[in-house]
């Protein structure tokens, strides 16, 4: 297979319908559920696309290359790094959906080495495992076209991801805060009115600002909104009685290690591994 | 990460499926038959952990139910009801009669999707000769719509209660965030009526499928509850007279990791491997399915026990029936949980909650700190209660059906492992692991 998007031209199936293909890192697959979750769409979808590769939907499987892949999960042995850089040789778009994907899922919390908890921690028989010491995004490996955030995706979002991407245009997905959704249908500000921690100020918006509707803070599991000022809200909770611990807890979950959270979570004084702080393989974040 | 073949003298014939399809995770399945005998089965789960029970530790006991539905997007409900009745029972709260209530409704929600989703999308295209449910809707698209009806109906049973179908957000150690308004509950209605049909239809379509003839000799572990269908609480049960508390099973139930999985193995008191999951929950519970589910058992040929794990898929098929209706009688009788959740006060101690995962018995056991910490967490998901139950199940299968060419060996033991709906996110997260401090 010759590798890189040139390589990848005229991956078209045999029918002259776009080829998908859908691949599994380590996650949950909940992000792939959302595409079976879009149901007549996908049944319509599968005479728009040819479902070349979907491993939890079909035995069969088409060798690429592909026009689109989606891959979910992160990166955390070195056999899928090397895998993961046969999919994206294979295929001309490459999109990552998911918490796991695009910023390293809550297993990167061991990225985290809180000494002590993590440091000490053995295993029956650990020589059995070949685990990395880290969960890294899609994108510290290989050059990513889309990521698509959320813990889980929206599958609206994902339909237009896939409707833009196989239109060759890029996906229109907003990268304001889960404010502007929570204002937008009309919820009380649990943050302002009873004064519950709230991540909404910097977290991606997608899921339809879901938490405050049932009066519960967002707990950040789109990830960071495109500007978000970690900082500021941190002062706020800060103000408000949150504890440095509790605060660099509210942070480390699904995407404790996307930038801008990662960051705040240590600076409330979340111990990081020096050595793997920075893994060797990353890139500047959204680095396409 | 497959281990070594090993197998005796002749030429062996090896039938190996790598990333094995319709499963939810990434698993292989490997035979080896020597001198016409199956010398070595295995199914193998490669999927990298996520050591779940090691980042729980040090979080607060109210992020376990969001932590823990990380670990399946399939059955994120389940991981969070066993999450919340183990912190529940470590600080002795008893909730409502109404949000038990309201958790059985979400939980049969689970229950619909999931079934639905194995039987129509992953196991129903084995017995037609299909490699998917796309082919299968070439032929029959009738019968995918059907199960898309039936899945989407668990959908929206979950997001109209827990706010989203994959990982709901409503959920609390305690009962819920917010009660949902009664007239949202009062929409299920009319849905769950023609679900209720669809799953009807769906015994009878199962029923009439072919069925290889196999019969294991099970040793069958589920929940009861006090004469109702198991769901969201009981005391585990096994078909040879185990009757003890969950925190009792934790304390029986012994994982060994083996080389070629990252997933452990599990057996009960250090005994013979066990099967839980509908083919359990049945042979255990079938008196409770209620008339309408158990009529349509009846219709359908199964007795009060299966044993033939190809059938599984009529079980699931009726399971649904029961969700439905279940969940419609849930539906009428509602009445908001108010207030939506009981206190919940953190103390020092251990607690063990265990519900019935669409895939079978789900563990969790947690020690937590007076501060609310979690000290210790334990997770013991159905697929590695079942793997050793699936491997003796290969090997019967094998061994009965050497005339087959390997291709068809192979598919045929592929759906082996597929009767089990065999979750291998939910398995290869749970390697043993000693949390040692300074
Ligand atoms: S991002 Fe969340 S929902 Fe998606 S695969 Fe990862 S854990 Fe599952
Ligand atoms: S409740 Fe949260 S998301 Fe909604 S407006 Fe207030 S801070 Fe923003
Ligand atoms: S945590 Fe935030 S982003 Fe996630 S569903 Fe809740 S409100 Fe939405």
């Amino acid at each position: 297979m010759s590798g890189g998007a040139d390589g990848a031209n005229g991956a078209a199936g045999d029918d002259g319908r776009p080829t998908l293909a859908v691949w599994k890192f380590a996650s949950c697959d909940g992000c792939q559920l959302s595409l079976l979750d879009c149901e007549e769409e996908l049944l319509m979808l599968a005479g728009a696309v040819r479902i070349a590769h979907f491993t939890e939907m079909s035995r069969a499987s088409t060798p690429g290359p592909y026009d689109v892949s989606l891959v979910e999960g992160s990166i955390t042995t070195e056999a899928d790094a090397e895998r993961v850089r046969e999919v994206r040789a294979m295929s001309r778009r490459l999109v990552t959906i998911g918490a796991c994907a695009t910023a390293g899922g809550i297993q990167a919390l061991r990225n985290f080495a809180g000494e002590g908890e993590y440091a000490g921690m053995v295993y029956a028989h650990p020589e059995y495992i070949a685990a990395l010491e880290t969960s890294t995004p899609i994108s510290a490996h290989v050059e990513v076209d889309f990521e698509l955030q959320g813990c889980p995706i929206d599958r609206h979002q994902l339909l237009e991801v896939l409707t833009a991407t196989l239109a060759g245009r890029r996906p229109v997905i907003p990268g304001h805060s889960v404010c502007w959704q929570c204002k937008g249908r009309g919820t009380v500000c649990v943050l302002v009115a009873k004064g519950t921690a709230c991540l909404g100020p910097v977290t991606r918006s997608g899921c339809g600002a879901l938490c405050p509707a049932v009066g519960r803070g967002c707990f950040g599991c789109f990830g960071p909104a495109e500007t978000a000022n970690t900082a500021s809200l941190a002062a706020q909770l800060r103000h408000q009685g949150m504890a440095p611990l509790e605060l660099s807890r509210f942070f480390s979950t699904f995407n404790a290690a996307a930038p801008a959270f990662r960051d705040e979570a240590v600076a409330e004084g979340a111990p990081v591994r020096v050595a793997l702080g920075a893994t060797r393989r990353n890139r500047p974040w959204g680095a396409q | 990460m497959g281990g070594t073949v090993s197998h005796g003298s002749g030429s062996p014939r090896t039938i190996g499926v790598e990333g094995l399809a319709r499963v939810e995770g990434e698993g292989s399945l490997r035979v080896v038959i020597a001198d016409g005998t199956v010398t070595d089965v295995a199914l193998d789960i490669f999927e990298p952990p996520r050591y779940f029970e090691a980042l729980l530790v040090g979080r607060h006991f109210t992020e376990a139910p969001d932590i823990t539905a990380r670990i399946c997007g399939i059955c994120p409900v389940a991981y969070q009801m066993s999450a919340c009745a183990a912190m529940e029972d470590a600080f002795g709260v008893t909730v409502d009669e109404r949000v038990a209530a309201l958790r059985r409704l979400l939980y049969c929600g689970e229950w619909i999707q999931s079934h639905a989703l194995h039987v129509y999308l992953l196991h129903a295209p084995d017995f037609l000769g299909y490699d998917d449910a796309v082919e299968l809707a070439e032929h029959d698209r009738g019968a995918i719509e059907r199960g898309l009806q039936l899945k989407r109906t668990g959908n929206l049973i979950m997001e109209t209660v827990g706010g989203r179908a994959v990982h709901p957000i409503n959920v609390r150690v305690g009962g819920f965030y917010a009660a949902p308004p009664p007239s949202a509950i009062a929409n299920l209605a009319d849905p769950l009526r023609r679900a209720r049909d669809a799953a009807l239809a769906t015994v009878e379509w199962v029923a009439g499928f072919d069925f290889p003839d196999l019969v294991g000799d099970y040793r069958f572990v589920a929940l009861r509850d006090s004469g109702r269908y198991p769901i969201e609480q009981g005391r585990p049960a096994s078909s040879d007279g185990l009757d003890v508390s969950p925190g009792e099973l934790a304390d029986l139930i012994v994982e060994e990791h083996v080389a070629r999985s990252t997933a452990l193995h599990a057996r009960l008191g250090g005994r013979d491997p066990y099967l839980t999951g509908p083919l359990a929950r049945y042979a255990l519970n079938s008196a409770a399915l209620g008339r309408l589910a158990g009529e349509a058992a009846t219709r359908a040929g199964l007795g009060e026990v299966c044993s033939n794990p190809f059938r599984s898929i009529v079980v699931r098929a009726v399971e649904l029936v029961f969700a439905c209706n279940e969940a419609l009688s849930l539906v009428e009788a509602y009445a908001p949980p108010d207030p939506p959740a009981s206190d919940v006060i953190a103390r020092p101690g251990t607690g063990t909650g265990a519900t019935e995962a669409p895939r079978g018995l789900l563990l969790q056991s947690y020690e937590i700190d007076g501060e609310g910490i979690i000290r210790h967490a334990r997770i013991v998901p159905p697929t590695s209660q079942n793997q050793l139950t699936i491997e003796a199940d290969l090997r019967r299968v094998a061994q009965g059906s050497l005339d087959l060419s390997d291709d068809e060996l192979g598919w045929r033991c592929e759906q082996c492992v597929r009767n089990h709906d065999p979750c291998i996110s939910c398995a290869a997260h749970f390697l043993d692991i000693t949390v040692v401090r300074a």
